[in-house]
């Protein structure tokens, strides 16, 4: 609660990007060692806007475009961590990941556990996630899980401004590799326009979100609805026409993936006893199954129905009613906690 | 010397894919007033248009056949018209049309169309690999036919266009590979990303011709990409090509493009490799009534796969959930076997 009214002493409101960008900012004020990398970050302030600006203050030492080869950035920024210095590294689509596969989750994830933890590797790697306006297969994934699933890396993704803001701050200072997806229809672009939500009051100073702290977006008595990302919105609108009917949906926003706050997951579906999982990732072997495994697992008793709302196992299509058919939407979500209410 | 008849042929491939981006750009833009909203519109997604590369698709693809492969990336849409790629079902898959080439699946950065063997990655570079492995099965299968593999200049430092080179040179595989110098990747300028200023010069290092073509001149791309494509169908292996083109519709539709000098903006425009094929015609005794005819057909033909594309069906939702494997035949279903496990009876 000591955020909540944090969060209405302020009256500044941000976009997730200038949020973002705030902490990156600060972050390199304080410490010389920290530094960006990435396509288009400098010049162009990231082809989503999470340099914007950075370039006039730091310069291109510090704010580095750098040649379309991931391997070798992303494996340079693994190698700059672990010699102390502090990098954040952008993959400008998370989709590209692929390129570089080995430097992220043979190299970035495992030299702490190989080097039996003589090796630190204090790096972030953001990249940009997520669907809904229509970009295809290679270019609109999530990955969530894929991230999440790979042992080595803290994984976290934001879905408000505030959040945005401090878990930046915590990933940057962070000792350990840090995925931070940000989802490109949050971010407040100008050509991508955001959904009500995300843009929050941020506070100017600086403040951290401890990883592992799943936020109650919205409480509720009836049904737990756990979800990231695009999806806390979408969520949020649900719950609002659900309530209309007197469903009162409780939404939980994991905000960081690995460490996973179950213990608040756990809380909420004592209270309701129904949960709802809701993902932009494929439903197979991902979030889904794992948030509901990890309740289970420790409260099956509680557990009286379960719904999963993800992307069915099919490439994410272009087209826009089929895009729209497989990403989900807030009725999707609404009918999930129907079904789960009326269970 | 190029024949006049060939002359005329690339002329009328480099103004349909000149015009072709210009209806599109409108199309795109139409949508997307007043305020500029990448989702809006009758257009879906990013477009990446290649007005001013024209020299790069025509020149080269004048070489190929129909059983020829090639390989484009995010930025296809001249490469594809150059090599016979269906205009009707491109453009309704541009527009995310259930007649489309992938039925609206793929859209304008992942064009498919076996027939016309054309392939696209909306991933930088990863088309080489692809391509390497289509002069593979010439290979294997004693065919002398050829696989292209298109890239932009920011691709060649890419670690999948480098090893694609390798194998390609090392087993001897019909390929051609044509980098796109158009000088920009997104908003990074050559000089600053590879020190390398003539790309082709990454030959050497596999012990490959390497080749440059430093003009948007469709007719020098021609004589070029006749000796490496010739080389490749002759069974003597691989060709890096480069050649200098230019970027006149932003990196995508809605780049601001303000890391831009305004100065390359205007070099970029006086370098038309059409205006110097049209000069050549015209050198060629083509008169100039005729040249306008070529044009005239060219528009019609666009404006007529435009239309026929917006009047195309939207997909049916459900649609998204086929394709993901091999759809089976109709009236086979997975619960009947068509054939039997080895290992017989028990």
């Amino acid at each position: 609660m000591a955020q909540e009214e944090r969060r209405q002493a302020v009256e500044r409101e941000l976009t997730m990007s200038r949020a973002m960008v705030e902490g990156i900012a600060h972050e390199m004020r304080e410490d010389d060692e920290v530094f960006y990398m990435g396509e288009d970050v400098a010049d162009y302030g990231g082809i989503f806007d999470s340099t914007e600006g950075l370039l006039e203050e730091f310069g291109r030492d510090r704010v580095m475009d750098v040649p379309i080869s991931e391997t070798a950035y992303l494996g340079a920024a693994v190698g700059a961590a672990q010699e102390g210095m502090r990098p954040i590294a952008e993959l400008m689509f998370v989709d590209f990941f692929g390129v570089a596969m080995d430097q992220i989750y043979n190299q970035l994830a495992k030299n702490t556990y190989m080097s039996g933890g003589a090796v630190n590797v204090p790096m972030v790697l953001t990249a940009a996630v997520g669907g809904t306006y229509n970009d295809a297969a290679q270019h609109s994934q999530t990955l969530y899980g894929t991230f999440a699933h790979l042992p080595g890396m803290k994984v976290v993704v934001p879905s408000t401004a505030y959040d945005a803001k401090g878990l930046m701050h915590n990933a940057i200072r962070d000792d350990d590799p840090v995925v931070y997806l940000f989802h490109k229809r949050l971010m407040g672009i100008g050509w991508l326009p955001a959904p009500d939500g995300p843009k929050t009051p941020v506070p100017e100073e600086e403040y951290t979100i401890p990883f592992g702290s799943a936020d109650v977006k919205r409480e509720g008595e009836d049904v737990t609805v756990v979800t990231l990302g695009l999806h806390v919105h979408r969520a949020l609108e649900a719950a609002d026409a659900l309530a209309e009917d007197g469903i009162d949906a409780e939404v939980i926003d994991l905000r960081t993936l690995v460490p996973l706050d179950t213990e608040t997951i756990r809380e909420s579906v004592a209270k309701t006893g129904r949960l709802v999982v809701v993902d932009e990732d494929y439903q197979s072997y991902g979030v889904t199954g794992e948030i509901i495994a990890s309740v289970a697992e420790g409260g099956l008793a509680d557990l009286e129905t379960v719904e999963r709302v993800a992307v069915p196992d099919v490439p994410l299509p272009y087209a826009r009613p089929m895009e729209n058919e497989v990403v989900p939407d807030s009725e999707d979500i609404e009918s999930a906690v129907r079904s789960a209410h009326d269970a | 010397m190029v024949a006049v008849s060939e002359l005329r042929e690339m002329f009328e491939d480099a103004v349909t894919a000149r015009y072709y981006e210009e209806r599109l750009q409108e199309e795109y833009l139409e949508g997307k007033q007043p305020a500029f909203d990448i989702s809006a519109g009758p257009i879906p997604g990013e477009l990446h248009l290649a007005a001013g590369q024209e020299a790069a698709a025509v020149g080269v693809c004048q070489h190929l056949r129909d059983d020829d492969t090639v390989t484009a990336p995010h930025r296809p849409h001249h490469v594809a018209i150059a090599k016979g790629v269906d205009l009707k079902r491109m453009t309704a898959e541009i527009f995310g049309r259930e007649t489309g080439l992938s039925s609206g699946k793929g859209g304008h950065m992942h064009l498919f169309d076996p027939d016309a063997g054309f392939a696209c990655s909306g991933i930088i570079a990863q088309g080489c690999p692809p391509a390497v492995g289509a002069g593979l099965a010439a290979k294997k299968r004693n065919e002398d036919s050829v696989a292209v593999a298109y890239l932009g200049e920011g691709a060649i430092s890419q670690g999948a266009f480098l090893e694609s080179l390798n194998l390609a040179a090392v087993q001897q595989l019909p390929v051609v590979f044509v980098i796109e110098d158009n000088d920009w990747a997104i908003s990074m300028p050559k000089e600053r990303v590879t020190d390398v200023a003539d790309g082709s010069q990454r030959a050497g290092g596999f012990d490959m011709p390497g080749v440059r073509v430093d003009y948007d001149d469709a007719t020098a791309v021609y004589d070029a990409a006749r000796d490496a494509v010739g080389r490749a169908r002759a069974g003597n292996g691989p060709t890096l090509l480069e050649v200098q083109v230019h970027r006149r519709m932003g990196h995508f539709m809605g780049d601001p493009e303000s890391y831009r000098p305004d100065e390359d903006v205007a070099a970029a425009e006086q370098r038309d490799s059409i205006e110097r094929l049209a000069d050549e015609l015209r050198n060629e005794d083509v008169p100039d009534d005729e040249l306008e005819t070529i044009r005239e057909d060219a528009r019609e033909r666009v404006d007529e796969a435009i239309e026929w594309a917006k009047e195309q069906p939207e997909p049916d939702p459900d649609a998204a959930y086929e394709d993901v494997f091999v759809n089976p035949p109709s009236g086979v279903t997975s619960e009947e076997p068509s054939h039997e496990l080895a290992g017989g009876d028990d």
